[in-house]
């Protein structure tokens, strides 16, 4: 009889019903550790023995040729491959590895894609209502309803991105550049603590490239975001970057001030080399 | 409140209107209008538009999973012959002992077959509640179990398309042996009376007209219910990228789950009005090539509108009715035509000419123009 008050008692939360998100700790600095992170895809190492920390509100470049894992270190962090060896830690509680892409994003960590991926049939206003943090099951999204909260919360995030005035178009009718606010709007929506943003400038004019820079600087900081930008456009790595990461063959060559990392003669010949003569 | 969402909408008040009006239309020219005069629509007219009715629900429950979640389902016949059959199995209890061979609890095929009792899975159907309670389990439960196999393994596109093919042409080889217990090729027939009515009363057939035509209207108000809900804008989201839902956090293959099983369940409630009104239920019900049919219904009609769907059934099925009336070989060659005419001059489907749109938030849920084509 105890037992079945206990299943009626509606405020008792079933274990495995409870979020497993809890407030990510920070109090020892980093928001992202990787240690020693090796991950090979038919016997080809594409991460190999990576350590890697960002701090809390910290806004970090990672820059590194082709092939040298900048993407697979997003997949790894997002929980979609999963390493060999190594360890992930999201704040000093959560283990990344013991989680699956879902529970990773809703932990608040959120990714922008190389290519902007948003949902084209839907306006740019239910984009972003989507995005939004809440609860994501059946009948709560079902029932769910457009309180004034969520709309401000909209709006705010509207602002940010600059497509206030566009908030009822088709996502499927914006420019490359807007797409690409618009889905970093979409993961400004579910509150992260630590963004990736790959290649967010890619394809972009020089204008909306300013705006973008803007954007990612306004977004990173202490109590706000932490944000991770892998970029090829050292010009654009230059406007925005404080510390740099330099990837090359799946580890971590150099890391520090973009002065520094410039001038490293090891980063010279594998990468900036090439830029240089280019520029 | 969700449900009553859709009565603010301008366009499903038009579609209830000009459905309840026809109804109430054909129910005068039924009863009011005497027999012979140019106006009077037959009780045999009046079985034939419920029999479409239950076709174009169908047809409503096909798109809501095609185009709004983006599955391609070739396999709804199996749903709604499985709707059918649980209600054929209740007819056949009520037959009791005025079957041709008189046996107070066996249908005549059991007897034929030298059975001496029920099997333990025709058991409670000679009770109306828990029959038509298995209207909606039992094709409710046939997509929950297949829809989680399929959806967790993530299985889309082409491939659970052919799977769903594979589904209803196994049942229809399952549904045809005789040691199942469901009549094997000949069904279920011989059906007198539904809830007490006899179902060869002009009066039954009528009733039977109407509460498929409130089916139809209930069932679009609750798709459009979920359509218009939260839900209705992640299905969308599955349907046009299913990776960048499943990076906000929903659990993608639930949603699918979910829509799939309303889905099957309002092919179900389709299936079992059509079957008293068609008077047979038979293992043809399960043919892939009828499963296709209705995805041809809801493409003519115009995908993603609901509206669209209930269009291209009445429309086509009536057709084929003239045309297997007067052309009977003529009518595929007539179907492919209509759906090639269709695809190249209409690729929004005949909705696409009407241009209403339920949401006047721009064209939100239509699908873009790669999408269609799929």
């Amino acid at each position: 009889m105890n037992f079945l008050q206990s299943l009626a008692d509606r405020e008792r939360v079933f274990d495995f019903l409870a979020p497993a998100a809890s407030p990510v700790d920070v109090r020892h600095g980093p928001i992202l550790y990787l240690e020693d992170v090796s991950v090979s895809f038919d016997g080809f190492k594409a991460i190999d023995a990576l350590n890697l920390t960002i701090d809390d509100g910290e806004l970090r470049c990672i820059i590194g040729p082709n092939g040298a894992g900048k993407t697979t270190m997003m997949d790894i962090i997002t929980g979609k491959t999963r390493p060999d060896a190594g360890s992930a830690w999201f704040g000093s509680r959560h283990d990344l590895l013991t989680m699956n892409e879902p529970e990773i994003a809703s932990l608040g960590i959120g990714r922008k894609f190389q290519k902007p991926t948003v949902f084209e049939a839907l306006t740019v206003f239910e984009n972003l209502e989507l995005a939004m943090a809440a609860d994501k099951r059946i009948l709560p999204t079902l029932t769910a309803r457009l309180t004034g909260e969520v709309c401000e919360r909209i709006e705010e995030v509207l602002a940010t991105i600059g497509l206030i005035e566009l908030r009822q178009a088709p996502a499927g009718i914006l420019s490359h550049g807007q797409k690409q606010w618009l889905e970093i709007g979409m993961l400004l929506m579910q509150r992260p603590r630590l963004l990736l943003v790959d290649e967010p400038v890619a394809g972009m004019t020089e204008q909306e490239m300013e705006r973008t820079a803007e954007l990612l600087t306004g977004l990173a900081g202490k109590g706000k975001q932490s944000v991770v930008v892998v970029e090829h456009d050292m010009g654009f790595v230059r406007s925005i970057a404080r510390t740099v990461t330099v990837l090359h063959q799946g580890s971590v060559l150099a890391e520090g001030s973009m002065e520094r990392v410039a001038s490293d003669p090891k980063v010279v010949e594998v990468y900036l080399g090439v830029e240089g003569e280019v520029a | 409140m969700w449900l009553t969402r859709p009565f603010r909408e301008r366009a499903t008040r038009l579609f209830l209107g000009i459905l309840l009006a026809a109804l109430a239309l054909v129910t005068l020219l039924n009863l009011a209008v005497p027999a012979g005069h140019p106006l009077h629509v037959s009780t045999y007219t009046v079985t034939l538009l419920g029999k479409y009715l239950s076709y174009a629900l169908l047809a409503v429950a096909v798109d809501l999973v095609w185009g709004y979640l983006g599955i391609l389902s070739l396999g709804h016949g199996a749903f709604f012959a499985l709707g059918g059959y649980a209600m054929g199995m209740y007819l056949m209890r009520q037959i009791g002992d005025r079957g041709t061979y008189g046996d107070p609890v066996l249908p005549d095929f059991m007897v034929f077959l030298d059975w001496d009792s029920l099997p333990w899975y025709w058991l409670g159907f000679d009770m109306a509640w828990f029959a038509f309670l298995m209207v909606l389990l039992a094709p409710g439960l046939l997509a929950l179990v297949f829809g989680f196999l399929a959806f967790r393994s993530r299985v889309t596109g082409v491939y659970l398309s052919i799977i769903t093919q594979a589904m209803t042409f196994a049942l229809m080889l399952a549904f045809f042996r005789n040691e199942m217990g469901f009549g094997g090729n000949n069904g279920l027939t011989d059906f007198r009376e539904l809830l007490g009515f006899d179902l060869r009363s002009d009066a039954t057939r009528l009733g039977l007209f109407l509460a498929t035509g409130i089916a139809l209207a209930l069932g679009y108000v609750l798709c459009r219910a979920i359509v218009a809900s939260k839900l209705g804008r992640v299905s969308v989201a599955c349907r046009d990228a299913e990776a960048r839902t499943r990076f906000l956090g929903y659990r993608v293959e639930r949603f699918q789950l979910f829509v799939f099983v309303v889905s099957a369940m309002l092919a179900g409630l389709a299936g079992a009005l059509y079957v008293p009104q068609v008077g047979i239920i038979n293992p043809s019900e399960f043919s892939p090539i009828f499963s296709i049919e209705v995805v041809l219904w809801v493409a003519l009609g115009g995908r993603a509108t609901l509206y669209g769907a209930v269009i291209g059934a009445l429309l086509v099925n009536y057709a084929k009715t003239v045309f297997t009336g007067v052309m009977p070989d003529a009518w595929l060659f007539a179907l492919g035509g209509m759906f090639v005419l269709v695809t190249v001059f209409l690729p929004k489907g005949i909705a696409g000419l009407l241009r209403l749109r339920p949401w006047r938030r721009a064209g939100t849920s239509q699908p873009t123009a790669g999408e269609a084509a799929t």
